[in-house]
């Protein structure tokens, strides 16, 4: 058994039983990660380059712990350091790393198709760690992983996607990562951030009220007000969200259950989530963070076991 | 197809295995019983149960490993990982590490490396039931053994946990 696909670029290429794969050896992994030696010889022989044209904190560091974890050899490149602010195209920076004999390559990227356009001129196995407002695929995994941790199970569950849909990678990858498996999706957030004929594309619940959605929901992943996204402004201010789409205490207390609360960071705190509410018992915040690293060996130990062709 | 361990022999073999084990280890608190994924798993719980059978009322700490992360052909082949537990600490302990057959070896090479990353064990030591031991590829050998016997390459030998046979193909 193995992964159906040579890269990772999205969520939307893998089949539901590459995705049972991966949750499974992530779980392996998280056990791996709980012995007094944190590390396995996997992948001694193998070389990874992060390549990082867009900032990020977790998922690098994420990305670089699972490597280490695995005993790759890694190269760490961020695009304001390097000669990419000479004018040296992606593919020619790209290709002059592989011609260094790496193997894989993760990247994130502000221009949605990047590792999409880089799979189709190189031989190396390519990680998407974001590009653009298209998908963020080890970011789903490592929900989907964290939901099934908390909750038992994907398969039939209700997950409430909150925010800023329009430019959220996260999003995309979470809406398709958890159709595959059987869960129920609803987006929610102002009309202005949610795509307007996604209830048809994707096959997701709209809901405007946030209140009548987290009634609905078992899960709420709450994503990030991405202000650098966004061209012109597509609300009046951060004080109105907070009011109309913040996730509060109060608001919570009134449902008559208790919902599971997600967040993929970095939080703003006291727009789209109170404090009170992301350092609470229902919040499984930094849970996601320490499952990203088992997710992320996963994925990069089933695509580099892949045998080349 | 040949058999080579009976129903009735299987489970001679295996009580004495629990007593030679014994017969060696007076301090069943110095020791943990740790099978191998995937196939050491039925024998070592058929071994471990024997000796709590043998010795009720002491304390037997018995875990699984699963040796994938830790193969050395990652680029031949992909392989699926198994569940590891080993809920106790091996540190200063002796640990017997127990599988089916003993053939090439490298599985317990492989094994060797994981246990040194759950602490420093006084002393592994292997049992095995069953011992292929002209195909061996590396300098390893059991400490305690069911059934020496010679076997080619090409052949196959599988322990039957149904009918609690072992045969050669």
């Amino acid at each position: 058994m193995q992964l159906s696909t040579k890269n990772l670029l999205g969520i939307k290429d893998l089949s539901a039983e590459d995705i049972s794969l991966i949750l499974n050896t992530a779980s392996q992994f998280k056990e791996v990660l709980q012995r007094p030696v944190k590390k396995v010889p996997s992948l001694r022989d193998i070389t990874i380059v992060n390549l990082f044209y867009e900032n990020s904190t977790r998922t690098r560091i994420s990305f670089e712990l699972a490597e280490k974890r695995l005993s790759a050899d890694t190269i760490n490149f961020s695009a304001s350091a390097s000669s990419v602010s000479k004018g040296e195209t992606l593919l020619d920076t790209v290709n002059n790393i592989l011609s260094m004999k790496v193997d894989m390559v993760v990247m994130r990227h502000s221009a949605s198709g990047a590792p999409h356009f880089l799979a189709k001129h190189i031989p190396a196995a390519i990680v998407n760690a974001g590009d653009g407002i298209n998908e963020h695929p080890t970011q789903a995994l490592l929900d989907a992983f964290s939901i099934q941790e908390k909750t038992g199970s994907l398969e039939g569950k209700k997950v409430l996607l909150i925010g800023d849909i329009m430019h959220s990678r996260v999003a995309l990858s979470n809406i398709y990562l958890l159709k595959k498996m059987g869960a129920e999706v609803m987006v929610a957030g102002p009309p202005t951030l949610i795509p307007t004929y996604i209830e048809q594309a994707l096959q997701v619940k709209v809901e405007y009220n946030l209140k009548k959605a987290l009634q609905w929901c078992d899960v709420a992943n709450v994503l990030r007000i991405q202000l650098e996204r966004q061209n012109q402004v597509l609300f009046s201010s951060l004080r109105e969200y907070n009011l109309a789409y913040g996730v509060s205490k109060k608001l919570l207390d009134s449902l008559q259950k208790e919902i599971v609360i997600m967040h993929p960071g970095p939080i703003n705190r006291g727009v789209e989530i109170d404090s009170d509410v992301a350092d609470s018992s229902q919040s499984i915040i930094l849970q996601q963070v320490e499952n990203g690293v088992a997710v992320r060996m996963a994925v990069l130990y089933l695509l580099a076991g892949k045998k080349t062709e | 197809m040949k058999t080579i361990l009976d129903k009735r022999q299987l489970h001679l073999t295996i009580l004495r295995l629990a007593h030679q084990l014994l017969e060696n280890h007076q301090n069943l608190d110095e020791v943990v019983f740790i099978g191998l994924q995937p196939r050491g798993v039925q024998i070592s719980k058929r071994i471990v149960d024997t000796v709590r059978n043998l010795c009720v009322g002491q304390n037997i700490q018995y875990g699984i490993l699963d040796i994938t992360f830790y193969r050395d052909d990652v680029r031949k082949e992909l392989h699926i990982a198994n569940t590891t537990d080993i809920p106790f600490s091996i540190e200063g302990k002796a640990v017997i590490l127990i599988d089916d057959v003993l053939y090439t070896g490298r599985t317990i090479r492989a094994a060797l490396d994981a246990l040194q990353d759950f602490g420093r064990p006084k002393k592994i030591e292997l049992c095995v039931l069953v011992d292929r031991r002209f195909n061996r590829e590396l300098p390893i050998q059991p400490d305690y053994c069911g059934k020496s016997i010679d076997t080619a390459y090409s052949q196959k030998v599988k322990v039957e946990w149904e009918r609690e046979e072992v045969v050669l193909y």
